[in-house]
């Protein structure tokens, strides 16, 4: 567990929390990022100002964070350490799935995972488990596989 | 105007993922691989962030209406089905395979790196398919 790291995860829990609650207060909506994805995919939905800008938002507090504390050399993007080729199949097959899979199920991390269990959501608590356990497994099988 | 809440919010999150490094796509896998060397840190992020919301979320759905708007979009349905169990099982197995969920592969566009790109591109084409595949279904229901 040496790359454990209870209190930046603690802190930066919190601040996913303030975010979402911000969200909600201010908007009424969820801040589930597959669901505020999925908008943009509804024909009905006129509202897309508010989408764009949680987005920008999003990427310019993960980018300024990372460039004035200098975390960039943290970021691993190839956890199983696999050659190129390999990584980007992964990566292919890994977004065609989460896309997939978090809008036929109504949410992700985030949605479920944070939102959905704030709510104390019977159905969002079903989800992150299911997703832990498929996600779970499927690590251990690709690390089995890899023999690493 | 108002919109400038949902900036805010976008950053808070923003800065959220970045502080805890779940940006790191071998930061989450490492949470995952429960039989190896176990990272616990995701459960501290998601339990920082539920405690939070199980808090407010009680607090700010009892007014009438949010701050801005004429009121609160949420999630409508009670029961489980068959689309939440296999929807978050096909999420699951995506995450795993590449540590990436929607939140922290877009929160990773800024970094303009060719894999985070190529990744967000085939979560939009898969959000697309199972959008059209969900609305297709719930028609019939």
């Amino acid at each position: 567990m040496e790359n454990f790291t209870p209190i930046s995860a603690g802190i930066g829990g919190i601040l996913i929390g303030v975010a979402a609650s911000m969200l909600l207060l201010t908007h009424g909506r969820i801040a589930g990022i597959s669901s505020i994805l999925g908008g943009f995919f509804e024909p009905n939905e006129n509202n897309k100002t508010w989408r764009i800008l949680f987005f920008t938002g999003l990427i310019m507090g993960s980018s300024i964070y990372v460039i004035i504390a200098e975390r960039f050399s943290e970021i691993n993007l190839n956890p199983f350490q696999l050659d190129d080729q390999s990584h980007l199949t992964l990566l292919v097959v890994g977004g065609l799935l989460v896309g997939f899979g978090s809008q036929v199920g109504s949410g992700c991390t985030s949605g479920h995972g944070v939102c959905g269990l704030g709510r104390l959501s019977f159905r969002s608590l079903v989800a992150t488990v299911t997703f832990m356990i498929t996600a779970c497994l499927t690590v251990l099988i690709v690390r089995n596989l890899i023999g690493g | 105007m108002q919109n400038i809440f949902s900036l805010i919010s976008g950053i808070f999150f923003g800065v959220g993922l970045a502080v805890s490094n779940m940006i790191s796509p071998a930061k989450i896998v490492n949470f995952l691989d429960i039989t190896g060397n176990w990272d616990p840190s995701l459960a501290f992020v998601m339990g920082g962030a539920v405690i939070v919301t199980a808090l407010t979320f009680r607090l700010i759905l009892k007014r009438p209406t949010p701050i801005f708007s004429g009121g609160f979009k949420l999630p409508e349905k009670v029961d489980l089905d068959a689309p939440l169990i296999s929807g978050a099982a096909i999420f699951g197995m995506g995450w795993a395979l590449s540590g990436f969920c929607p939140g922290p592969a877009i929160a990773s566009i800024g970094f303009l790196d060719e894999k985070v790109l190529i990744f967000v591109i085939t979560l939009l084409i898969g959000s697309l398919i199972g959008k059209k595949w969900f609305s297709r279904n719930s028609d019939v229901n």
